[in-house]
């Protein structure tokens, strides 16, 4: 199994795969509304020019939080390179 | 109301709602759909807009279509998503409760959008579901089958590209038709939350006389709707419901469950089945058009001149080429008030028309071609996809005071006119945010502060000794103080009177798209409706009142004396609190004339000092006579009165102070409370008078 990372430590351009997940707070509800639920696969497309917020691309869309938030989602990075 | 699917009789025109995500292509269904034949209001007691326009079917006949503000759920998280949410419910009094729903869904982007869609479907209205953006869909190479979505949906689906209107036939067909099938898709309530969804239900239906269905969808909504946004014009929870969902709440808590979390998986596994069996991917797409602009656009270097460009482009457009225009206007109205002095018998009713009616007239128009301008490039911003992205580059700056990326672009849009920037700020969703937002931006310094700045840095720096450097380097200056103090309230704002949760910045990057320039036009001209509709009035009427303010009671002989006035009396009434600051009755009569527009300063003082010939409609006028007019005013002492001090104690003023009647009135309409306009009156003219006062004092203890 690949180690498990932060969605904030995530590679430009690299994949992963959500896996845990805060349970209550006002913009983890939003996420999960927006598509981003555990095992949906998730791209981090690039960070703003003052290295937040992120821009991440989820189900064929773009997608920006920030760092404080992306703190709090566990991945899993992709095995083959995206 | 007619029955579900039932066609509507003959005596009541059939409503339809419109909903979808934002950036969807809705405005510009809605604009297909409709023609011009829209109506721009305000839901009553809430500050979203409320569109209502006449499409017809294919007999003929009228249909009534409702345009609800873009969301990604009906869970909604602010006001404009509660209106949508509380109308498709039928909770508001002042909206019919739609008979059918159009849903609008971007087909290059199926999944999140059917999210929304499968949350309607709950509600049991008959749904028709419009596949906009097919050409998009079919550039990338996507495949998707309008047929099995039909199937598996059960109603009917229609292929659309909104901004070349084709599909619209199909769609107006579909509108007409009498009967409607209801969806039979077929959606389990996970296990773990059913029981609970079942009492909710229950007690929705026994206590509020909800039909079943509309019961269960309103269940639903709220395990995911932890705040229940409620609005004006919302209906509240009974208690017993509330209680319910406590209980339910604590006992979910207890055992580690993640209610909201099963709910909306369970929706998306739905909604997997459903894509995976209507789409067909494209081959994988390498980079699209808009990420090789993005990379430009979001780049770190590139990025900020690219931004600096389009906001430099926009202002160098706002005050240059608004300016024939307004020359233009301000020689129609010196002929009007021309014609009318020759018509009319000299007198005070012809006085009124010119002096108040047409002076008044005249402010608001002559601020038109700049608004216009500026609602034509938000619209623009917002179409292309680049607000967004103007956004996700500033956020991190803005969260350094407290507010969100989204709050940038109405603050910018404040140095023009704080009344469309506050207006702007309805895309900011927390309300806390938006109120920091409201309340700050007229520090910024709009274009009626100009025109003071001006009169005063040539009274201060007078002649051409004088190198132009210094005369630049002031107006930074009080354009710096506004903005520096801008945000210094919005940091002092969110740490006490407004504190919350660091706002959220989740918010789609569209992809860029080429704008309907008919949809560009169509919203600036209502906007800039909306803008005469609020600010128009409000300036007539001041007009109007200062008029009679500076006319009556007359002088000796009847002769029009403002010294006179009631305006001469307030300001010799206010000269005991500005004196402190260095400015005299006359310059207090100045104050209280420029609550109508900032501007009008400039033509009051040339009025109160008896400046002849002095034209101050005409945007080139020479301020050389008004200047020297300044030099030679003094106190009854003999001490000048506009010393540089005083002219740089008055600029300080004009840049705090809260001196305009029509952002106090669109405060009002926007946060729905007297409390906001009038606190925001208070906080921003106190600090100017503190602010002018210690520089005034500073400077008179150093000797100036
Ligand atoms: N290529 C293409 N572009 C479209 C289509 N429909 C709309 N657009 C464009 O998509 C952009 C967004 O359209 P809007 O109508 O403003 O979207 P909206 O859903 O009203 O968005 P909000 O106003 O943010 O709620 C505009 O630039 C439109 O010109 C379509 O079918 N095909």
């Amino acid at each position: 199994m690949a180690p498990e990372l932060k969605l904030s430590e995530l590679a430009i351009g690299a994949s992963a795969v959500v896996r845990a997940y805060p349970k209550s707070g006002e913009a983890f509800l939003r996420l999960r509304e927006m598509g981003v639920l555990p095992g949906t696969t998730v791209t981090l497309v690039r960070t703003a020019p003052l290295g937040d917020p992120l821009e991440i691309k989820v189900r064929g869309y773009h997608l920006t939080l920030r760092r404080s938030e992306a703190a709090h989602v566990v991945v899993e990075p992709a095995q083959t390179a995206g | 109301m007619s029955a579900p699917g039932q066609p509507a009789g003959p005596s009541r025109t059939p409503v339809y709602a419109l909903v979808g995500n934002p950036n969807c292509g809705k405005s510009t269904l809605f604009n297909a759909l409709t023609g011009l034949k829209q109506k721009v209001g305000n839901y009553p007691g809430v500050t979203v807009e409320k569109k209502i326009g006449t499409a017809y079917s294919q007999h003929g006949l009228p249909l009534t279509v409702i345009d609800l503000p873009g969301t990604y759920s009906l869970a909604a998280r602010s006001p404009d998503e509660a209106v949508t949410r509380d109308v498709l419910l039928g909770r508001r009094a002042d909206t019919p409760q739609p008979d059918r729903i159009l849903c609008i869904v971007d087909a290059t982007n199926l999944e999140r959008n059917l999210y929304l869609v499968h949350q309607i479907l709950d509600l049991g209205r008959p749904v028709i579901l419009v596949l906009n953006m097919m050409d998009l869909a079919a550039r990338s190479g996507m495949e998707v089958r309008v047929g099995r979505l039909e199937h598996a949906l059960g109603i009917p689906v229609i292929a659309c590209e909104a901004v070349n209107g084709k599909g619209l036939i199909e769609l107006k067909l579909a509108m007409s038709r009498p009967d409607l099938p209801l969806s039979r898709h077929a959606w389990d309530i996970p296990a773990a939350i059913a029981p609970a969804v079942t009492e909710l239900q229950a007690s929705l239906a026994a206590g509020e006389g909800k039909s079943p269905l509309i019961a269960r969808a309103e269940a639903l909504l709220l395990l995911t709707d932890q705040d229940s946004v409620r609005v004006a014009g919302s209906t509240p929870l009974n208690a017993r419901t509330t209680e319910i969902l406590r209980s339910w709440q604590e006992r979910w808590a207890g055992q580690e469950i993640d209610w909201a979390g099963i709910l909306v998986g369970s929706r998306y596994d739905a909604i997997g089945v459903l894509a995976a069996n209507a789409v067909q991917a494209g081959p994988p797409a390498g980079r699209t058009t808009s990420d090789k602009i993005d990379a430009v656009v979001t780049h770190p270097v590139w990025g900020w001149l690219i931004l600096i460009a389009v906001m430099t482009l926009i202002f160098l457009s706002i005050f240059t080429l608004a300016e024939y225009p307004m020359d233009w206007i301000g020689a129609q109205i010196a002929a009007l008030t021309r014609g009318v002095k020759d018509v009319m018998p000299a007198g005070d009713l012809r006085d009124l028309v010119t002096d108040g009616a047409i002076a008044g007239v005249g402010t608001i128009v002559t601020f038109l071609p700049q608004i216009l301008i500026l609602f034509f490039f938000i619209g623009l911003l917002e179409n292309t996809g680049y607000m967004a992205r103007a956004a996700f580059i500033m956020d991190r700056l803005m969260s350094r005071v407290g507010l969100n990326g989204k709050a940038f672009i109405p603050l910018l849009s404040s140095y023009a006119c704080a009344i469309p920037g506050i207006m702007a700020t309805r895309t900011i969703e927390d309300p806390k945010d938006r109120l920091t937002t409201i309340l700050v931006a007229p520090l910024m310094s709009c274009s009626a502060r100009l025109p003071v700045y001006l009169l005063m840095i040539a009274a201060l720096v007078p002649g051409d000794r004088v190198p132009l450097p210094t005369k630049v380097g002031l107006m930074l200056l009080m354009y710096a103080l506004g903005t520096f103090g801008a945000f210094g309230f919005a940091w002092l704002f969110k740490r006490t009177l407004l504190k919350g949760a660091p706002p959220l910045m989740i918010m789609e990057l569209p992809p860029y798209r080429l704008p309907g320039l008919k949809d560009v036009v169509l919203h600036m001209i209502q906007r800039a409706g909306l803008f005469l509709k609020r600010a128009g009035t409000v300036i007539l009427g001041i007009s109007i009142i200062l008029w009679f303010l500076t006319t009556y009671p007359k002088g000796p002989g009847g002769v029009v004396s403002i010294d006179h006035s009631f305006a001469g009396a307030a300001g010799h009434a206010i000269e005991p609190l500005i004196k402190p600051i260095g400015f005299d009755w006359r310059i207090g009569i100045g104050l209280i004339s420029s609550f109508a527009a900032r501007e009008v300063f400039v033509s009051s003082t040339a009025v109160v000092f008896s400046v002849q010939n002095f034209n101050a409609d005409d945007a080139h006028a020479d301020l050389t006579p008004l200047r020297e007019a300044l030099r030679n005013a003094h106190w009854p002492d003999g001490r000048a009165l506009f010393t540089p001090l005083v002219c740089l104690s008055l600029m300080i003023y004009y840049v705090f102070a809260m001196q305009c009647m029509s952002t106090i009135a669109v405060v009002r309409r926007e946060t729905n409370s007297w409390k906001w306009p009038i606190f925001q009156t208070l906080y921003m003219t106190g600090t100017a008078w503190v602010l002018s006062f210690i520089v005034y004092q500073a400077g008179r203890g150093l000797g100036f």
